[in-house]
């Protein structure tokens, strides 16, 4: 049951991924990132990370992509029109994208022995409960350090689209 | 057909960390080929979400809940980057009237 949901939801997102790179469209590509980001939040289940999964769904496919579909729309986005260094990108970027993903493949095949397995239910300490735990007692200060971030971040995104009125 | 229902009913651990490097290649492949600030910016999207995916996958591996705080930080720290990153592609849309990066180049020469 583990494999035939890991095989249909890992197909879906490595399609959704692939179309959110081939479409030419930034609209397209954000709904397609949109079905990728859901997929994964699956697998993330199956690993046992409830939170984590809910969170994807919530931040991640509802906040960020909103924020992204939002803009896009605001800024009546067309097809890009390829250029000359794209094209040769193409010819030559294939190839060494393959090279590294056969470098990755092969660190992941050398370090991690066949033996290690997922098995859903396997590992249950992904609750709200047990992530709250470790974010407010060994992760206090990043913790605190992240909500400063964000702060700062919200006032930079005000401050760099605010329009002069003189 | 009882070997094959065993062997789907758990999945090998690399299984998960291939699928993230499939997707972490996508997100380069995107942020390297594609010409429009906007879909750039979403293959690094795509590409933080494929390094969230190894982070939980040795979660499980280790039993502990680390990899998963990890995870957290990480989408925290995109949501910030996205804020601020789409603040600055709608001033350089306002100020350059295009999404092209070909046609960012106000540094060139």
């Amino acid at each position: 049951m583990t494999g035939i949901f890991f095989l249909v939801f890992a197909a879906l997102a490595v399609f959704c991924g692939v179309n959110v790179v081939v479409r030419r469209h930034p609209i397209s590509s954000a709904l397609w990132l949109i079905g990728a980001m859901g997929s994964l939040a699956v697998l993330y289940l199956q690993l046992g990370a409830e939170f984590i999964a809910a969170a994807q769904v919530i931040v991640y496919a509802g906040a960020v992509m909103v924020l992204f579909v939002i803009v896009i729309m605001l800024l009546n986005a067309e097809p890009e029109q390829p250029s000359k260094g794209s094209r040769m990108a193409t010819f030559l970027g294939i190839p060494l994208l393959l090279g590294l993903l056969a470098a990755l493949s092969y660190v992941v095949y050398r370090m991690i022995p066949e033996s290690a397995r997922v098995e859903f239910g396997a590992f249950t300490r992904g609750t709200a409960r047990d992530v709250g735990e470790a974010l407010f007692k060994t992760y206090l200060l990043p913790f605190e350090i992240t909500s400063i971030l964000v702060l700062i971040a919200l006032i930079g995104a005000v401050v760099l689209t605010y329009k002069r009125s003189d | 057909m009882a070997a094959q229902t065993a062997s789907l009913a758990s999945v090998p651990l690399s299984w998960y960390l291939l699928l993230s490097a499939v997707l972490f290649a996508l997100g380069v492949a995107g942020f390297l080929f594609r010409r429009n600030l906007i879909t750039v910016f979403m293959s690094i999207e795509l590409m933080l979400n494929a390094v969230n995916l190894t982070f939980i996958a040795f979660s499980f591996k280790l039993g502990q809940v680390n990899g998963q705080v990890f995870a957290f930080f990480v989408m925290v720290v995109a949501a910030a980057e996205a804020a601020v990153g789409l603040a600055i592609i709608l001033t350089v849309f306002r100020n350059r009237g295009t999404l092209q990066i070909d046609q960012v180049n106000l540094m060139k020469n």
